[in-house]
């Protein structure tokens, strides 16, 4: 029987069908290794044995009856085990969104995205570890404690899908979900030397996501390689009827097993994103797989997207706005925490005051301020109109290029700890990635090389909305010659 | 630009949020220093620049009117923190 780490999601769905594995050893392997790295890892809040092991029968009775019947059809995933960020409902199953104040939240309904690839078969493990309702770029600012990077414990995942990210480099699971608003699955993706793909504003139903900034916010996943996240991508994407955000687009069919030559597609190099300060060898190996990407066929030039620099203040003031009116829904009323008081405004001061971690009291305040009376105007007004700018950088960008290809982060995964006591060096972290959220467009993160202390270095590829085909047709091609996203954590042997 | 007590305590009634005299204080340095960073936007010229409130083209999403499942009210009143009689109880909002 094949070891479950060593499987990617397209390999596993093959051991499936093939019956060289039944979908409950899989998930009791996944399970037993998800026992054994929990204690160094932490990358998931709430377990669901019982439930995907039920599932995982139910998916062997299916995978035999089709079996001595293989021209009934098949659920494309069934019986493939993932994990799911703790930001995406899944009904009947706590979500957490990494906070007090959801610590015993069960919701009634599962996310679109999850619902989707539940009806392709996928069971689910558990639900992981995340920066408290994604407000973070470490996921130290879990209510549960942190999660640790399986490449060097004392550090940190990234995040704030943290938790999805550490799962599948772990090779706990084949692919995770996460969420993006500001990089929250891109940088963890570079951290954790794993692929994460952030889709185009509107291409993935946000039903059943926490919502954190309504503008930004994106699902999307972690995956060993382009070709699986591509597997996933098609499950996933799609108008949805309960997301007037989501859009009307078709959803391209992925094919990418014949690709193996770039042929002229033109890649763009931002200036602006190597900057003094970054870490040399995260820029060494980016314009490295760059030039690879040029042997491969594709024709790079120099770009400039010239408002980069403004990406990061525009980024927090509009998520903190939007979040300081979106968790105003945690009342103590409907559902969540309650602290009880005599008037319901000492309950809801309360509650939130007891509910919340510094955080995300930290952003509820920057977002009230930059849209209470007399600021509105200097602060959140003047952010839109930057935003403005930042969006029109990318579309004079996309008339001369098919993909932009940058850094993820200027550092390698930082230790914990690090910037507990200085929020704005937190949020410096994201400076590379907040634009492609900005702007509504597209990335994809996936390894590169490694650092001299042997930590994993992203890159990451942004497309022109809707061209996530692109990315990843680009990304399956340079991991056709190259190994680093192959390469696994020493401790995946333990 | 520093932000005094008093300000962070008008955000913070305004957010309805319960914060201890040691938040309050941290709040204060920490809310002033993103919000100094923050300034240099108003360096960006943004004359004749249309704000950005969604990446999305304008558009109204209309359906038709039809009903359809729902959560049932046992689903809704199911993470409730208090309900009676079929629905959410809270504190008196009126003296009786």
């Amino acid at each position: 029987m094949p070891s479950p780490a060593d499987l990617s999601l397209r390999e596993t769905v093959e051991a499936l069908r093939s019956g060289q594995i039944s979908s409950r050893e899989l998930v009791a392997a996944c399970l037993e290794r998800i026992d054994r790295l929990e204690p160094h890892l932490h990358a998931f809040i709430t377990l669901t044995p019982e439930r995907a092991l039920a599932q995982a029968d139910e998916a062997d009775r299916r995978l035999s009856a089709w079996r001595r019947e293989p021209s009934a059809p098949l659920p494309e995933l069934l019986g493939v085990p993932i994990a799911v960020k703790d930001v995406l409902t899944l009904e009947g199953v706590r979500c957490t969104c990494g906070s007090r104040i959801l610590e015993n939240f069960v919701p009634p309904y599962s996310a679109t995205t999850v619902e989707r690839l539940l009806a392709a078969g996928v069971i689910v493990v558990g639900k992981t570890n995340m920066d408290e309702f994604a407000m973070g770029s470490s996921t130290e600012n879990s209510a549960y404690g942190a999660t640790h990077n399986p490449w060097d414990l004392e550090r940190v995942p990234g995040g704030s899908s943290g938790g999805s990210a550490a799962a599948v480099a772990a090779r706990l699971v084949p692919a995770a979900l996460g969420s993006d608003t500001g990089g929250s699955i891109r940088q963890p993706a570079s951290f954790c030397g794993v692929t994460g793909l952030k889709v185009t504003y509107g291409r993935n139903s946000r039903y059943g996501l926490v919502a954190y900034g309504s503008s930004l916010d994106s699902v999307g996943v972690f995956t060993r390689s382009a070709a699986d996240a591509a597997v996933l991508f098609v499950l996933m994407a799609g108008y949805d009827p309960r997301d007037a955000t989501s859009l009307d687009v078709p959803v391209p069919e992925v094919h990418l097993e014949r690709e193996e030559y770039l042929h002229g597609l033109r890649v763009g190099v931002p200036r602006e994103y190597f900057i003094p300060g970054m870490q040399a060898e995260v820029e060494a190996a980016v314009r490295g797989a760059i030039e690879t990407l040029g042997s491969l066929g594709a024709v790079v030039r120099e770009v400039s997207l010239p408002h980069t620099e403004y990406a990061l203040p525009v980024y927090y003031l509009i998520a903190p706005a939007e979040a300081s009116a979106n968790l105003a829904r945690y009342d103590g009323v409907r559902f969540g925490l309650r602290v009880p008081a005599d008037d319901p405004v000492e309950m809801f001061r309360l509650t939130r005051g007891a509910g919340f971690g510094p955080e995300v009291k930290r952003r509820i305040m920057l977002g009230t301020y930059a849209l209470s009376a007399g600021y509105y105007e200097a602060y959140y007004g003047q952010a839109q109109k930057v935003r403005t700018l930042i969006k029109r950088d990318f579309d004079e960008a996309f008339q001369q290029v098919d993909v932009i290809a940058a850094p993820v982060a200027p550092t390698t995964a930082f230790r914990l700890g690090e910037h507990s006591d200085d929020p704005l060096a937190m949020y410096l972290e994201d400076v590379f990635t907040l634009p492609a959220n900005l702007a509504g467009v597209p990335g994809l993160a996936f390894p590169v090389g490694f650092d001299g202390q042997g930590l994993p270095i992203g890159m990451q590829l942004m497309g022109a909305p809707f061209a996530e085909a692109t990315l990843l047709r680009m990304a399956h091609v340079y991991q056709q010659v190259t190994d680093w996203h192959r390469r696994e954590p020493t401790l995946v042997k333990l | 630009m520093t932000l005094s007590l008093a300000e962070v305590e008008h955000i913070a009634d305004l957010a309805r949020l319960a914060l201890s005299d040691d938040e309050k204080t941290r709040f204060a340095g920490q809310l002033s220093a993103i919000l100094d960073y923050a300034r240099r936007l108003q360096a960006v010229d943004t004359t004749g620049i249309p704000p950005t409130s969604s990446v999305l083209p304008p558009q109204t999403i209309l359906r038709e009117d039809e009903p359809g499942a729902c959560l049932s009210l046992e689903d809704v009143l199911g993470n409730a923190p208090q309900a009676e009689a079929g629905q959410f109880r809270v504190p008196p909002v009126l003296e009786g």
